[in-house]
């Protein structure tokens, strides 16, 4: 053999795909479509490929933190976290398990994106106009309070039926 | 708390070499992993120059949204702010990382990192178009250059998706996506203060007089883009596309379009040339005073 043992490539997917996400620890990066690949190098170290939901979202640095800790711990020695911008992350990378965790947290999963960007909206109805599912019960009633929220991700909703403001994660 | 919550933050808490520098990002490269190189037949110094103009835009204009955080007139528009700053100030380390890159490309070396580009240059060299500069005088000059500034930023990103530069494009993919939302926000309430009471409308109006003069330049040539046949989009080109635009919404909004003529270059030279108006002094000083006091400390 010329080449050092290769890791066990199963077991660091996992561990790496534990990882949960700071600003929405209910679910995880693998859950979000961050967590874009993991994989070796000849020399037996790993490479994680993590890719960012907005180009400023500070999360990205602490997940990337969080990766090599929880890799070291589990007997990965020599961890490298790389970013992939292409191709740029859509929220249509959720997951089904990540859109029923966010659910069960009360926030609502996004619809699908649109492709490309679409022509500017001439109402005042809201950014997304395809009406939003209540998380909590799930009435049709909802109005966008407001476009952004507390992180990049997400927009601000309230349910007209049970009155309660939830968080909706925006589809970009 | 969960076990998970905690845990999310718990190596924050951990001693490690990885120390913050207190004033920039200093702790991470924002293009880690994705190499240096510049592909064959693009011009390296000209594609360092082009990432600082578009990043320089990002980051100036991020900086005056940001002077705005306290002063919103309810909470929810203060987030919408502070969301877009962000995305901006994502986009504006990005360019200034790959500017760098290209930098030591074109110098067989290295070239300066984000922090050194945003905190250690002086006003004439910043190559930011005047309009990202502007300090908005209220809350309809605010909505009116932000529609102005994202729907043309988006209609270059948009183009810029397939730059032969495969950073550069990467990155303008990215922020399409970004600008559209931006755009869109700021749309709706140009539309709401424009058809909303005579008073919203004037005062809307005015803004966009106010605004005008400072959207010439984002036409006109510069001295970089044709440097990059392949790369860079020549900034003619994205007048029809910006005007539909800013024309659908000003008609929604019963405003009328200014005549107001672009703001004077100065013996020839504006923004993309390091020619600024004379705020931009003052926001420089802002945000560039304590880094260069403390250039060297971390937290």
């Amino acid at each position: 053999m010329v080449t050092r043992a290769q890791p066990d490539l199963a077991a660091a997917r996992a561990v790496a795909a534990a990882v949960p996400d700071p600003e929405l620890p209910m679910v995880t990066v693998a859950d979000l479509g961050i967590l874009r690949d993991v994989g070796a190098r000849d020399d037996g170290s790993l490479v994680v490929t993590i890719t960012p939901t907005y180009s400023g979202c500070p999360a990205l640095r602490e997940i990337a933190h969080d990766l090599r800790r929880r890799l070291a711990a589990a007997g990965f020695a020599e961890v490298t976290v790389r970013t992939a911008l292409a191709p740029a992350w859509s929220s249509d990378w959720i997951t089904a398990a990540g859109r029923r965790k966010l659910l069960e947290a009360g926030v609502a999963p996004p619809h699908p994106a649109a492709a490309q960007p679409g022509p500017v909206p001439l109402t005042l109805a809201g950014i997304r106009r395809e009406p939003v599912t209540c998380p909590q019960c799930e009435s049709g009633r909802t109005a966008q309070t407001a476009a952004f929220s507390g992180t990049a991700c997400k927009a601000l909703y309230r349910c007209e039926s049970c009155r309660e403001p939830f968080e909706y994660i925006k589809d970009i | 708390m969960t076990e998970d919550e905690f845990t999310a933050y718990q190596s924050l808490g951990e001693e490690t070499e990885d120390h913050r520098w207190a004033f920039g990002t200093g702790f991470t490269d924002p293009l880690e992993g994705i190499g240096p190189s510049v592909p064959g037949g693009v011009d390296a110094a000209a594609l360092a120059a082009y990432c600082l103009m578009l990043g320089d835009d990002a980051l100036v204009y991020s900086h005056r949204l940001q002077q705005w955080m306290t002063r919103m007139p309810e909470l929810e528009e203060e987030t919408a702010l502070a969301n877009i700053a962000l995305d901006l100030l994502g986009q504006a380390r990005m360019l200034l990382a790959r500017a760098g890159q290209a930098e030591g490309a074109a110098a067989d070396g290295t070239g300066r990192d984000e922090d050194r580009l945003a905190f250690f240059r002086d006003e004439h060299e910043f190559r930011n178009v005047r309009l990202a500069e502007h300090l908005d005088a209220d809350f309809a000059e605010l909505t009116g250059r932000l529609l102005v500034f994202s729907a043309w930023r988006l209609a270059l990103c948009t183009h810029l998706a397939s730059a032969a530069d495969p950073v550069l494009a990467a990155i303008a993919a990215k922020s399409a996506r970004e600008l559209a939302y931006h755009r869109d926000y700021a749309a709706q309430w140009v539309i709401r203060l424009g058809d909303g009471t005579p008073l919203s409308h004037g005062k809307m109006q005015a803004a966009l007089e106010a605004i005008w003069p400072l959207a010439g330049e984002l036409f006109q040539p510069d001295p970089v883009s044709a440097r990059l046949p392949g790369v860079a989009v020549d900034p003619a080109d994205l007048r029809g596309e910006v005007d539909a635009v800013l024309d659908a919404v000003l008609a929604e909004a019963t405003l009328s379009r200014p005549g107001a003529a672009p703001l004077a270059r100065v013996a020839g030279q504006a923004g993309r040339d390091g020619v600024h108006t004379e705020g931009f002094g003052y926001l420089l000083a802002e945000l560039q005073s304590l880094a260069r006091a403390h250039p060297d400390a971390t937290w």
